[in-house]
């Protein structure tokens, strides 16, 4: 069953359309991830759900109501914030049971409850200091303790990581990830971060412009996005995008970059033959492009093609490499031990059965 | 400490600094010379001059026995009469203005904006403005001539400045708070008394300061609106010079002076600090 249907939502802010006709259903137990550059409407339509800020038109349903009408305290709620948004004066407990003073829980139930939460988070040497007293992961945790503390139909956090430093963003983020797989709520979670995206969502809805602009898993958001916005938004470095002219080899298609001594031909799937004799804008992941000894699998032959470097960056791990292909730039990312000089051309390993084509007016994908 | 080295610039500095604040402090002074000196010594020698013998009598004389329009007991009733005003006009326009600026600060609604621009636009209208309106206010309401009428208008014109000052500050908590205290159930006066009145100490250190001197000081109104025994000590040191117009008696007048002066002048040897702080503070860190 659905945990949570957001239907036609839309909501202006005077004259600017900040959701133009948002629809998701969001089933229970999922981790749904709305990401996209800051100012995309993502964090209204947080707050919409929550019951902050009152859409403009059309309807939320939490666990099959209607909550349109209903104050946020009554959504069976629960939303970690950016800023923590801890209570200064009251101590971690009575932060942590702050809402169940409001809704008269009596003391005992209090005291288990946190007596619970703070085990779970391992917060309990915290319980009676202040949140000034606290270090920046410190306040995360009893933010997340007293979302966890009410045990709501649906979680809510509003970019909840962007404010602790590199190191500690990552732990945090396994540990709300393994979190949700140990308690298997249903999450909303926002962020401008495509990282945190990709690793802690079930779905992603990847937003822009007011738009959810594809609302899918992970993998497919990844390897099949829905357009071009998509395409170059998630991924790090993002997805290459050049545009080709198809034509058609034999039974198979080629993709035709750049014109003259610079033209390049890369021989696509059998599947996209159908195409043959379109512009498009060609998609390929900077992890399709390899060094020349790379093999893309065990009876793939690989496509080889010779380019000159621009730049590169080592990170350790693998090395990203500028490149020009047919006239337009291009990442790529090798070995770290294969050393490339910029000016040297060098000799590169292409996996093409993993290309995208987009139509270069609407920018959508069609194959 | 680094040390500056002793110009002619920096010590022409000093000597207007301290011929400024010598000609500052001078009224004093002289008040505080002459609440110790004697009629007759006053009246001898110049209103300027060092007490030849310490007149601390005039002290009592003014607090509790000096004639004042054919009342022979001093200005220790006005003193109260001040209290009983100052006080509550005090604690209840801070505690009106600080709710009333936290739902202008922290709770949208419509209109919102207006309503803060009429209560700013109070703390610019001039009080003579607002004295026939007041004194028609107090008889249409029964209470011309009292000390509740007083605390009255205190209270109510008090609350421009409150409600601006407390607005300001609260503008600086950051709405996040005020969300997460929304889904976890609190309403309007839960979220004040439980999470804003406990980060309002600084600015209500400030409001109440204010409000203390200001009232405490206000003259206009006090010597307007009430008469006899119903008048404030500001009102009723007015009342003491002109019943003793024909035979000066600067001794008492003085140390009446520094009598009526004393309540604020502590509140500030004592608020001052907090005061500063307290303007320049914000609510969260």
């Amino acid at each position: 069953m659905a945990a949570l249907v957001i239907r036609d939502v839309n909501k202006r802010f005077g004259p600017v359309d900040v959701l133009q006709g948002i629809n998701l259903e969001i089933g229970s137990g999922e981790f749904t991830v709305l990401v996209g550059p800051s100012g995309c409407g993502k964090s209204t339509l947080l707050n919409i759900i929550a019951g902050l800020e009152k859409q403009t038109s059309g309807s939320v349903e939490i666990d099959g109501r209607a909550v349109n009408d209903v104050p946020p305290r009554d959504r069976d709620i629960a939303m970690v914030f950016q800023s923590y948004a801890l209570y200064p004066s009251m101590t971690v407990r009575q932060n942590i049971t702050f809402g169940m003073e409001c809704r008269n829980v009596p003391r005992a139930e209090r005291d288990a409850a946190v007596a619970r939460v703070s085990h779970l988070l391992q917060i309990e040497p915290l319980l009676n200091r202040k949140p000034g007293q606290l270090s920046g992961g410190q306040r995360q945790r009893v933010a997340m303790g007293r979302a966890l503390v009410r045990d709501p139909k649906l979680f809510l956090f509003d970019e909840p990581l962007s404010n602790l430093d590199a190191k500690l963003r990552v732990e945090m983020r396994m540990e709300i990830k393994q979190l949700h797989q140990r308690i298997h709520s249903t999450m909303v979670y926002v962020t401008h971060d495509q990282i945190e995206a990709m690793t802690m969502a079930t779905r992603i809805a990847v937003m822009h412009h007011g738009l959810v602009q594809q609302f899918a898993d992970p993998e497919t958001v990844y390897n099949r996005p829905a357009n071009l916005f998509v395409a170059r938004f998630m991924g790090a470095p993002p997805m290459n995008t050049l545009p080709a002219r198809l034509v058609a080899a034999g039974s198979g298609v080629n993709a035709v970059v750049g014109t003259g001594d610079e033209q390049v031909v890369l021989p696509l799937p059998p599947e996209m033959a159908g195409f043959a004799g379109r512009e498009v804008i060609l998609g390929l992941r900077p992890e399709c492009i390899a060094e020349e000894r790379r093999r893309f699998g065990e009876d793939v032959e690989p496509l080889m093609v010779e380019a000159p470097v621009v730049m590169t960056e080592p990170t350790g791990a693998e090395t990203v490499v500028l490149l020009v292909l047919g006239g337009e730039r291009v990442l790529g990312r090798l070995s770290p031990d294969v050393r490339l000089r910029p000016g040297e051309r060098g000799r590169f390993s292409l996996d093409m059965r993993r290309a995208c084509l987009f139509d270069p007016k609407t920018e959508t994908l069609i194959g | 400490m680094r040390e500056v080295p002793f110009t002619w610039t920096r010590g022409l500095v000093y000597i207007v600094v301290v011929l400024l604040a010598a000609a500052y402090l001078v009224p004093l002074v002289v008040v505080v010379l002459n609440s110790l000196r004697s009629a007759q010594e006053i009246a001898q020698t110049s209103m300027i001059g060092w007490p030849k013998t310490w007149a601390f009598g005039n002290y009592a004389e003014a607090w509790g026995s000096f004639c004042i329009a054919q009342t022979c007991t001093g200005i220790q009733p006005f003193m109260l009469n001040s209290m009983i005003i100052t006080l509550p006009a005090t604690v209840l326009s801070t505690l009106l203005g600080a709710v009333a600026g936290y739902a202008i600060s922290l709770w949208r609604f419509r209109g919102d904006g207006w309503i803060f621009g009429l209560v700013t636009l109070g703390v610019f209208l001039p009080e003579q403005m607002r004295l026939i309106p007041w004194t028609i206010v107090l008889r249409d309401v029964g209470l011309s001539n009292t000390l509740a009428g007083l605390v009255m208008i205190h209270t109510i014109q008090g609350m421009s400045f409150t409600t601006l000052f407390c607005r300001n500050y609260y503008l600086s908590i950051p709405q996040e708070l005020m969300k997460a205290a929304r889904i976890d159930g609190a309403g309007f006066f839960r979220i004040f008394w439980r999470i804003v009145l406990p980060l309002s100490p600084p600015i209500l250190i400030v409001t109440v300061i204010w409000q203390f001197t200001g009232i405490w000081n206000e003259f206009l109104y006090g010597v307007t609106l009430t008469t006899g025994t119903q008048q404030p000590i500001t009102a009723a040191l007015i009342a003491l010079s002109a019943a003793i117009a024909d035979a000066p008696q600067h001794g008492v007048q003085s140390a009446a002076v520094m009598v009526a002066a004393l309540p604020t002048l502590l509140v500030y040897v004592f608020g001052g600090r907090y005061f500063v702080r307290g303007l320049t503070a914000g609510a969260v860190k």
